[in-house]
């Protein structure tokens, strides 16, 4: 038997008739332009949020508040959060853990942001970032949650910024549902970034807390876990921090064979290394070729047979310009590298780039 | 003018081969000292721009309301008037040339922008961006070079229909926007090889009456209605604001490649046309206004249409910065950079325009059997 489901026709809201109607005088123009101009936050153009404040937290991490716009949904604690960011007038877009409770009375948000060496963008946001700039947000995502039924025993095990995610949890009261454990990794003491916080969970009891302070005792063995948390492998378990780690302790579990109860975070899933040439991928063409550093991208993919859009094949018309998925590019005229991850936007002339390394094109 | 390459003093002739692989070189180092300088600064400046704009039409079509009142009628009008002009030149005319693409900003990039114009971006970026700026000022591949309805190079030959160039170009300045739309979809052409059912061609033209029905709709009816009593006296306003823009932005862009002083070339000369070749075509084939600041912006920065040509999608708040260099280089290899103010220059263009519209004087030598190549590969 089945069940239909009733579907109620899309109800049209007052608001959006209202700005239909203005749209006829706002044309081409959307009205919600003109809105953004009083209340950037609520004109409806794109979800986004203002600073209010950036707390220091240690030498290198600080975490920024967040006020977010009309048509924030919220988030599950463990999840994380994609903000662009304007740095030196570039729309950069970054993922970070939120470190706030849901439904805070005040409807605000946290994230926590540690500066990592030559990192644009997280040394701008430590760094740089003043209270009242405007930031572009994405809806909470991520599947690094806790299940419904919270499991009674928990290990997390953190390194540096990885634990992020876990304040959230342990803000959201996790400790109070479950014996928790958190092993994180830091340089030193005073990098320990929600160091004082922690400590005062685990002086209250509700957690077991070990630290490891990596510039005294080294970085931990997985192996030591055997002695540091007899129980962690009957533990539902969440890792988080940098991709030797994970690797790692993916390695430990799954040869435990209880990789079932794994659970891992990876901030940044691909490391771009850009070279010469590579890999071009049309995926809505199907076509995927090889390409070397002298061949421009449109060259490429017109060899091969995909529809490429062009106009002056020298670079000034932007007639040509398609979006980069990921991947890296190299400008043939001045030899500048773009990069680009999922979610980054970028756009690029596909008749002045060739390839520098794997890049798969949305065409 | 006559094309560069038939003339009897090529200004140009005193050059190698080698010098003007030297230029474009230089020219490709002032691109790139913008390039490593590029950002928060004119982030800044255009968001600031945009901003204004938009403030201005809104506040001015808000006046109009009460455009009954004649104060209120001469405010609004001027105003919208100014928005409509910075919308097109400074704000559109620049992000479609993808000048502000790099911000990653969606939301001012070349691919979504639109602009107060019944001319479709998709449409424009094309016959402006990709046909303009790549053959620009060679005669029988720059279209607007006359915009194919006037004659406004020596070596155009003559019909009689020229002769009333001076009566088509008036027009064309009070319906520029139309013209430009007509011209993008190269309706006289299209029309005259019996393309009008070419699927394609059908589908560009809808676009067009898309744009022309609610840009009509906008400035005709709906604001109009809105003014309730004052419905005729905003009509008057808006047709006038957009008479003003037409005509100024007529005037500006005549100045860009008809004023006296400024070479066209021959089509034969760019086969196999080097990048540094190329950069001569745009700093022969282009000429400036000169002014305050304020003329700059209201003309969008073609005022430095030189310094445009040689990098359209440099930031064109970077265009003034630049034009010492330029010009410095202008001089150093002994090329005539042509500049002046802007009622010489409009003045200096519609004396071509009247001028051509007859035929040529015989007076002239005979002309050189074979077309000459841009550079001559022995020297002087």
């Amino acid at each position: 038997m089945t069940t239909t489901v009733p579907r109620r026709p899309r109800k049209v809201s007052f608001r959006d008739r209202l700005l239909r109607l203005a749209g006829t005088v706002t044309t081409p123009l959307l009205p919600q332009d003109y809105l953004d101009l009083i209340a950037p936050l609520h004109s409806g153009v794109a979800l986004r949020g203002r600073v209010v404040a950036v707390r220091p937290e240690t030498r290198d991490a600080a975490t920024v508040v967040i006020q977010p716009g009309r048509g924030w949904r919220g988030h599950v604690p463990g999840q994380y959060v994609r903000l662009g960011v304007d740095v030196d007038g570039v729309r950069q877009w970054r993922a970070y853990s939120v470190t706030s409770v849901p439904g805070s009375a005040d409807g605000r948000i946290s994230v926590t942001v540690k500066a990592i060496p030559d990192g644009k963008v997280s040394n701008h946001l430590v760094r740089r970032l003043r209270p009242g700039t405007i930031v572009q947000l994405d809806q909470a995502q991520g599947d690094f949650t806790l299940p419904a039924a919270t499991p009674e025993r928990v290990l997390f095990v953190t390194a540096g910024s990885g634990v992020t995610p876990v304040m959230g949890m342990l803000r959201a009261g996790l400790a109070e549902r479950a014996d928790v454990v958190l092993v994180h990794s830091a340089p030193t003491r005073e990098d320990v970034i929600f160091g004082a916080e922690l400590r005062e969970l685990a002086a209250a009891g509700a957690l077991r807390l070990v630290e490891r302070h990596t510039e005294t005792d080294g970085l931990l063995d997985v192996a030591e876990l055997d002695d540091l948390v007899p129980d962690h492998l009957d533990r539902e378990t969440w890792a988080c921090g940098p991709l030797g780690m994970l690797e790692a302790v993916e390695g430990y579990w799954a040869s435990r064979g209880v990789v079932d109860r794994l659970h891992t975070e990876r901030f940044r899933p691909t490391v771009i290394s850009p070279g010469e040439g590579g890999t071009v991928t049309f995926a809505r063409a199907g076509v995927t070729v090889e390409a070397d550093g002298a061949t421009p991208i449109l060259d490429a993919g017109e060899a091969a047979g995909v529809l490429m859009p062009s106009g002056c094949r020298m670079g000034i018309c932007f007639g040509c310009v398609v979006p980069l998925r990921e991947g890296a590019v190299r400008d043939l005229r001045n030899g500048d590298l773009t990069t680009a991850v999922p979610g980054d936007g970028v756009l690029i002339q596909t008749c002045v780039s060739a390839a520098a390394g794997t890049c798969d094109i949305e065409l | 003018m006559t094309v560069i390459q038939k003339k009897a003093d090529n200004p140009i002739a005193h050059l190698s081969a080698a010098d003007i692989e030297i230029i474009g070189k230089e020219l490709d180092a002032i691109r790139d000292r913008v390039l490593a300088d590029r950002g928060e600064r004119d982030a800044r400046y255009i968001r600031k721009v945009i901003k204004t704009q938009r403030t201005l039409e809104i506040s001015s079509r808000a006046v109009l309301l009460f455009s009954l009142f004649p104060p209120a009628w001469v405010v609004g009008t001027a105003g919208l008037a100014v928005a409509k002009i910075l919308d097109n030149m400074e704000i559109g005319h620049n992000i479609l040339h993808g000048q502000w693409d790099w911000m990653r900003d969606p939301k001012i990039h070349s691919t979504t922008w639109d602009w107060d114009h019944v001319s479709p971006a998709e449409q424009w970026k094309h016959s402006h961006n990709e046909l303009h700026h790549r053959f620009t000022n060679v005669v029988g591949k720059d279209n607007d070079l006359g915009y194919g309805i006037m004659r406004v190079d020596e070596d155009q030959p003559w019909h009689p229909m020229y002769l009333g160039q001076p009566l088509y170009n008036l027009v064309n300045a009070a319906f520029f926007e139309y013209g430009i739309a007509a011209y993008d979809l190269e309706l006289g052409h299209n029309l005259k090889q019996g393309r009008h059912k070419d699927p394609e061609f059908r589908a560009r033209a809808r676009a067009v009456g898309r744009k022309i029905r609610r840009q009509v709709l906008k400035d005709y009816v709906v604001h109009p209605l809105l003014s309730g009593p004052s419905f005729l006296t905003t009509l008057a306003a808006t047709f006038t604001a957009n008479l003003i823009r037409n005509l100024w932005s007529h005037s500006v862009i005549m100045c860009g490649h008809f004023p006296s002083g400024v070479e066209t070339f021959e089509k034969t000369s760019i086969e196999g046309e080097t990048k540094g070749e190329w950069y001569l075509r745009q700093m022969l084939g282009s000429a400036n206004i000169s002014g305050s600041r304020l003329l700059h912006i209201m003309t969008g920065n073609l005022s430095y249409q030189i310094e445009h040509h040689l990098f359209p999608d440099l930031p064109s708040n970077r265009y003034q910065e630049i034009a010492p260099q330029v010009r410095a280089l202008f001089d150093r290899y002994g090329l005539k950079y042509t500049t002046g103010p802007l009622p010489k220059q409009v003045a200096s263009a519609w004396w071509k325009v009247i001028r051509l519209s007859l035929p040529n004087r015989r007076s002239k030598a005979a002309e050189p059997l074979a077309p000459a190549p841009l550079v001559s590969t022995t020297t002087a």
